[in-house]
């Protein structure tokens, strides 16, 4: 087989503000991925190539990058399905660190903020739920927080707003269809959480390696939830009933 | 580029390196306790190797089969570990199980179904009764995000992308640690009371393997070189079944969830040899025996087109493949154009798991240093000879509890051990030393080292192999005296390649010694030259200490089952 040309950004922010591509010819192997190439060149050919990894079994989501512009797992996009000549950048909507490295910490500091699952209390132990309860859940614990949905939503691109973003919506799907969690965390995302810059573009849904349908159903319900919370009238006016003390 | 010597000191009751099932659970329950933590961790949070595991955790709740109880996981987890396993481990393990699965789903985690709602557990491996409770084939995930939930919102500090380059003891006492914060590329002292390691296994140390980076045997070098006693250094398990086309995915885990959801193996005469192997337990037996059959029907001459067997599934159906193996399903028609709903999987056995690791005392997960601790694969007396698949997330979050626990509890009673500063100076030169530009590539020799490893050091071993091996290690002992990269301390690879290959070294010099002193077959470890267990001689476990640059070898007898166990093999 052929050998295909690689060009990769490289970059050091905090030493200097220049980048260049560099290129890198990589010997093909069949069935090998983009992370196998880049591999190669850190074994090979520079070592001080940085890119972050684990697993490469695409169950870890940590090797996200822009594989001819499209944001891609690394490990999970096979050379063959690319033409021999092939660029390579860090996803866009995170401060490089360095080369591949992207500094993705300030998802981890929103993740504090969404209140953690808290079960309904006065029920007997061991609890007993059906599986379709699981089932309903289940498409978004399969999240693997590669971060390719944020990384190409043009609101946490392109504009300064508190949009927690795609990932974080996801969590809070996954944790409000539990069986047993208690919190309504509609409250929480219709203002801290901005969800209402979102105008269900789709796109982080087109990304996503796990195929979560993020918009369709973590996004647009939990709009929906928004809506029944704070602008349903007939809602609103039942909230106030209810919060009377008689 | 001038080289930076200036570190920050970070001060911590509790250091916990690793951020696993097992370093996420102790850091619950040591914050729970009340002392102050801190996470270190080579990957970002969350990507653990946990993340791998896929069939399950077992805990004998007996949902599914009523009459499965502590003391038939007790049973099969010692007998399948022939009985090379610390009895109070598996004690531990047997009885706290279902407690642990029952608090991760109160922590949040979500497991599948019985018809009539309970916790759904499927068969596995020489596990007697269905017993791994699963989130389809993604448990480890499932752990891991609940944990990671749980630590998020604790008063726990997380330092990932963190790299531990020494552990710092004075006389037999633990006192900080040192390492490189890739993010930032700054140098970090954490002094601690207690001492926590959980940084997994050594799968790494081959070319054919399921791990992932991480697993280089970092703990286990930190760990001997403060003077920690290492234990069954020889004990490897493959998995049965791993990828093995295309040659760029071979080694990646298929789970034995597969085999547990009815999956067959085949030869390439579409014979079922387990049958042949195995009459009673077939494609269900333990991991060690399982992974013999398949490499014997290889080198035999009836393996499949590309060195494996097949493993078929497509009887079950699509739908229930889908959802109960959606990552296997996702795996095989992504990286090898396979549908498993329609073709077989072709699969040999693959470096797994280290038995080995860690001497720990059973009820503290204590070590020979005072105010160190380890749990987890780091740490090893569990699983004896061989695990049982499931027992691994068991382990996590068993151990990872009890360490927390009992490192907190340490901490508050003891007192910062002082040291001195030339300690910490000596590390920043050795580590500087790796970034002079004239050294020799590391990789190279990690390539050298892993493939010498995956040839000589496999499921069935012998003594002309095995020599060949620590030939290998021997020859690039005087060689990683030489290696460097170029570049600084923020996220350089190679630096980290430097310092991972002087914990691969020892790790695989440790292995091999311990593999060449076992006379004997025992689980994991099959000598071809010495086919027969021998339990007069060899129930001991081979142990190593660091002694002043040398790797001094000793026994230690196991320990006699006391009365209240030995009556259990004749209830079950």
């Amino acid at each position: 087989m052929e050998d295909v040309k690689i060009k990769i950004r490289r970059s050091e922010p905090a030493l200097s503000s220049e980048w260049r591509y560099e290129e890198y010819s990589v010997p093909v192997v069949e069935g090998m991925v983009v992370l196998d190439a880049v591999h190669y060149i850190q074994n090979n050919i520079d070592p001080t190539l940085a890119v972050r990894w684990n697993c490469k079994a695409a169950r870890c989501g940590s090797c996200s990058a822009e594989i001819d512009g499209k944001p891609k797992l690394m490990c999970k996009t096979r050379l063959d399905s690319l033409g021999s000549k092939i660029t390579i950048n860090p996803i866009k909507a995170y401060p490089v660190v360095k080369d591949l490295v992207t500094d993705v910490s300030q998802n981890y500091e929103i993740a504090k903020k969404i209140p953690p699952f808290t079960p309904k209390q006065g029920l007997q132990e061991p609890w007993k739920f059906m599986q379709i309860d699981v089932t309903r859940s289940k498409e978004f614990r399969t999240c693997i927080e590669c971060f390719l949905c944020q990384d190409v939503c043009h609101v946490i691109r392109e504009h300064q707003s508190n949009y927690y973003g795609p990932k974080h919506v996801v969590k809070i799907a996954a944790l409000d269809l539990h069986p047993i969690d208690s919190i309504d965390r509609s409250e929480l995302m219709h203002h801290d959480g901005g969800l209402g810059y979102c105008d269900i573009t789709k796109c982080c849904q087109n990304v996503c390696p796990e195929e979560i349908r993020i918009t369709d159903n973590a996004i647009i319900p939990e709009k929906e939830r928004i809506v029944d919370h704070a602008y349903d009238p007939i809602g609103v006016l039942i909230k106030k009933i209810k919060k009377r003390k008689w | 580029m001038p080289a930076k010597t200036e570190y920050v000191t970070l001060k911590t009751d509790v250091l916990i390196i690793g951020a696993g099932g097992a370093g996420l659970r102790a850091a619950i329950a040591a914050t729970e306790a009340g002392s102050s933590v801190i996470i270190a961790s080579k990957s970002l949070l969350g990507k653990a190797h946990t993340v791998m595991a896929e069939g399950g955790i077992a805990a004998a709740l007996g949902n599914v089969d009523p009459q499965d109880n502590w003391k038939v996981h007790f049973t099969d987890t010692y007998v399948e570990g022939v009985y090379l396993s610390n009895w109070r481990m598996v004690e531990l393990l047997a009885k706290e199980a279902p407690d642990r699965v029952y608090e991760l789903e109160r922590f949040g985690a979500l497991f599948d179904r019985t018809p009539d709602g309970k916790i759904m557990q499927r068969p596995f491996g020489a596990h007697t009764y269905r017993r791994l409770c699963y989130t389809g084939d993604k448990t480890g995930l499932e752990l891991i995000r609940t944990l990671q939930d749980k630590v998020a919102h604790s008063p726990a500090r997380i330092l990932d992308e963190f790299v531990v380059t020494k552990i710092i003891s004075v006389n037999g006492k633990v006192a900080g640690a040192f390492g490189i914060s890739m993010r930032d590329g700054t140098f970090k002292l954490i002094e601690c009371k207690s001492l926590i390691i959980a940084t997994g296994g050594l799968g790494r140390l081959f070319k054919v393997t399921s791990n992932s980076w991480e697993g280089t045997g970092d703990g286990l070098a930190l760990a001997y070189r403060a003077g920690a006693v290492l234990n069954d250094m020889e004990m490897i398990q493959f998995h049965p079944t791993g990828m093995i086309w295309p040659p760029a995915v071979r080694g990646l885990l298929v789970t034995e969830g597969v085999r547990g959801e009815g999956g067959l193996l085949y030869n390439k005469d579409n014979e079922r040899f387990m049958l042949r192997y195995s009459p009673k337990k077939k494609e269900l037996d333990a991991r060690d025996v399982v992974a013999r059959a398949i490499y014997q029907e290889i080198i035999e001459g009836r393996g499949s087109e590309h060195g494996g067997v097949y493993l078929d599934i497509t009887h079950r159906g699509a739908k229930y493949i889908k959802e109960k193996l959606p990552s296997m399903y996702m795996q095989y028609k992504e990286f090898s154009d396979i549908d498993i709903t329609k073709e077989r999987m072709e699969v040999a056995p693959t470096v797994h798991y280290h038995m080995g690791g860690i001497r720990v005392e059973p009820d503290t997960g204590s070590t020979n240093i005072i105010g160190l601790y380890a749990a987890g694969e780091a740490s090893s007396g569990l699983h004896g000879a061989n695990r049982l698949g499931g027992n691994s997330l068991t382990d996590l979050l068993v151990f990872g509890k009890i360490v927390g626990a009992s490192a907190a509890s340490f901490a508050k009673n003891s007192n910062q051990i002082k040291f001195d500063e030339s300690a910490v100076r000596e590390e920043i030169d050795r580590i500087l030393s790796f970034t002079d530009n004239s050294g020799t590539n590391p990789y190279q020799l990690i390539d050298t080292l892993r493939e010498s490893m995956s040839k000589n050091v496999g499921i069935l071993r012998n003594e002309k192999d095995l020599t060949k091996a620590l030939d290998t290690i021997k020859s690039l002992i005087p060689k990683i005296k030489g290696i460097g990269v170029k570049g600084g301390l923020r996220f350089n690879p190679g630096l980290l390649a430097c310092l991972e290959l002087n914990n691969l070294i020892l790790s695989a010099e440790l292995v091999v010694r311990g593999a060449l002193e076992r006379k004997e077959s025992r689980g994991a470890h099959a000598r071809t030259d010495f086919p027969m267990r021998k339990d007069d001689v060899w129930r001991k476990n081979i142990i190593f200490t660091y002694n002043d640059g040398k790797n001094d070898m000793s026994f230690v007898e196991v320990p006699e089952l006391p009365d209240h166990l030995k009556e259990l093999g004749k209830e079950v």
